[in-house]
């Protein structure tokens, strides 16, 4: 029996010849990924163990994004203790304030994981990295920090389900419609324990950014990770990102066999898709812009464009497409978030970042804020929001009796401009 | 290694909302946490339980945040093993972590009753429902896994092993 890409990947890492779904198995770890929220709690585990070291002190990344720059005193409580546990194991890849960006924006772009390479971060949304062909899984604070001692984490070998994506999606449909379109599908379990695996022609046609998008949200459906072939466009990010690497080889391109056992096989024309946007309170509440349509306005009290599945550079380039010339609706607050540095300086330079506060909207330093009901955009009882986020939980982003609908960057900018859930053909785009 | 014990049954999708409710939350004692445990489904269960006993249970147990209080302040409240049809992929994690045993079998799963009497063997997986007599087979852990249960979490065997 043939192994998934995910199965090679781990059967690799372990040393092991081949393995099978639910087979137990230790593997090594290229990368151990903490926040500013969970790694406090894995250092206080840390002391527990007899070894007080860390394994490597090149592949621990430390993110602090998530109440930075800091809220209130606790947070800057929290920020301090991981900045003195990074100076005193001497943390290479620590990012604070000046140099951080949302996690998962963050590693792919300073080449810190690569295709063919192992991860846990001690946060669900780790799976992101599948976009480059890696295998990446979030877990909880003692796993974080035996990972970050042993270099190593145990794995129950995931079954996956194939998605065999075919045609080419319309102008104004993203890798988040994609995402939302399954996840309504499949449901929020959909996926339980499971890799999905993407794969076929389809593939193709999705930009570095799309699939970052797509492999984000794989644990929306409940999935162990998310994971993309390896074609030219990621080595071609791998070469730009991660350029010592590159040269090194220091990347492996798995393939999934072909007769690799897979519980399910879906396929998804592109071509079909539509605007999808999830209503409260669960990502698998799926309508496309259609049905809104049919069904009457939503009006809503603000937009927030950003976070790790989609603050990145073509996300802002599309929100601006559709944003620029154009003014924000009255008595609408939108927040733009650029996911990292980089992609702020590069809003800069294209222009991108005018044609926001032009519009009426506020651009903010990199942070995940409101993402998680932080900071930064909190909502108010029976305020309704529309997001390119990941969660639509009850209370997610503030009052609990508030609303969030998940879009893409394209429909959240739209619906920046007429102040209702919208996509931009509704401006004549 | 074995357990051994009487049936304490639950039904689908179990979360950790219920295992131990958002409220006790304030501590992280295990002893303290057990005294609520299951309490929003199973208001007896702190009363009922004894040392040893099992609980079975349906798909998706441990469903919901990834609070590791969850398996804490079940295996603090004395259960040996947990046999679910399916588990919530970071509660399982969580759970071995820390030390609790857990089995998945949906045949045991579906057919053994609250009350009965039952009998797991973690070397090799097979759970037997002593009350009835009738034998299940579900996933034995290989050594490794084993270890770090019995050594009562991840921690302390990694500790052993460097010792
Ligand atoms: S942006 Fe949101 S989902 Fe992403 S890491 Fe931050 S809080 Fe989590």
């Amino acid at each position: 029996m043939g192994m998934t890409m995910t199965q090679k990947i781990l059967a690799a890492h372990a040393g092991l010849e081949s393995v099978k779904a639910g087979d137990l198995i230790e593997a090594s770890l290229d990368l151990v990924l903490g926040n500013d929220v969970t790694t406090p709690v894995a250092i206080n585990e840390l002391s527990k163990f007899n070894k007080k070291t860390v394994f490597d002190n090149t592949k621990i990344a430390l993110v602090m994004d998530h109440f930075t720059p800091n809220k209130d005193i606790k947070s800057a409580e929290h920020v301090k203790q991981v900045r003195d546990f990074s100076k005193a194991n001497n943390i290479v890849n620590y990012f604070d304030v000046g140099q951080m960006g949302i996690e998962h924006a963050l590693l792919p772009e300073k080449g810190l994981i690569v295709a063919g390479n192992t991860c846990i971060g001690a946060d669900s949304h780790t799976c992101t990295y599948g976009a480059l062909g890696a295998f990446s899984t979030g877990v909880g604070s003692t796993d974080m920090a035996a990972g970050m001692v042993t270099g190593k984490a145990w794995f129950k070998v995931p079954s996956a389900i194939k998605f065999v994506l075919k045609g080419e999606k319309a102008e104004w449909v993203s890798g988040k419609d994609l995402i939302l379109h399954i996840i309504g599908m499949i449901g929020v379990d959909g996926a339980r324990y499971k890799s999905m695996e993407f794969a076929g022609e389809g593939v193709a046609s999705l930009t570095m950014d799309d699939r970052f998008t797509i492999a984000n949200m794989a644990i929306e459906a409940g999935a162990k990770n998310g994971i993309f072939p390896v074609d030219d466009l990621t080595l071609d990010y791998i070469k730009d990102h991660a350029p010592e690497k590159f040269a090194n080889k220091e990347y492996t391109v798995y393939e999934a066999d072909a007769d690799a056992d897979y519980d399910e096989v879906i396929e998804i024309d592109l071509s079909t898709l539509r605007p999808t946007i999830a209503f409260p309170h669960l990502p698998e509440n799926t309508k496309t812009i259609d049905e809104i349509h049919a069904e009457g306005d939503i009006a809503i009290d603000q937009v927030v464009i950003g976070s790790c599945t989609n603050g990145r550079i073509d996300d802002m380039r599309i929100a601006a497409d559709v944003m620029n010339g154009r003014k924000v609706a009255d008595w609408l607050r939108v927040i733009v978030i650029p996911g990292t540095q980089e992609i702020y300086l590069q809003m800069l330079k294209e222009g991108l970042t005018q044609i926001f506060v032009e519009a009426g909207a506020i651009v903010s330093t990199p942070t995940c804020g409101p993402c998680l009901g932080g900071h930064m955009g909190i909502l108010a009882h029976g305020e309704k929001a529309v997001s390119t986020t990941n969660r639509n939980f009850i209370g997610r982003m503030g009052a609990i009796d508030s609303e969030i609908y998940l879009a893409s960057p394209a429909v959240a900018a739209a619906s920046a401009i007429t102040g209702k859930i919208s996509s931009p053909e509704d401006l004549g785009l | 290694m074995n357990a051994h014990g009487i049936v304490h049954r639950y039904g689908d999708n179990v979360d950790t909302d219920v295992i131990i409710p958002a409220r006790y939350l304030n501590t992280a004692d295990p002893a303290e946490l057990a005294k609520n445990c299951m309490e929003d489904i199973d208001k007896e269960f702190v009363n009922r339980v004894k040392a040893g006993d099992i609980m079975v249970a349906g798909k998706n147990f441990g469903c919901g945040s990834s609070r590791e209080h969850a398996p804490i302040a079940i295996k603090a409240s004395g259960i040996s093993c947990v046999i679910a049809e399916s588990f919530a992929r970071i509660f399982y994690r969580n759970s071995i972590n820390i030390g609790l045993p857990i089995l998945e079998c949906k045949e045991a799963s579906e057919e053994i009753k609250a009350e009965d009497e039952v009998e797991v063997n973690f070397d090799t997986g097979e759970i037997t429902d002593i009350t009835t007599g009738k034998k299940y087979q579900g996933q034995a852990f290989p050594p490794f896994m084993q270890n770090i249960i019995t050594s009562g979490g991840l921690i302390n065997s990694i500790n052993a092993k460097n010792e």
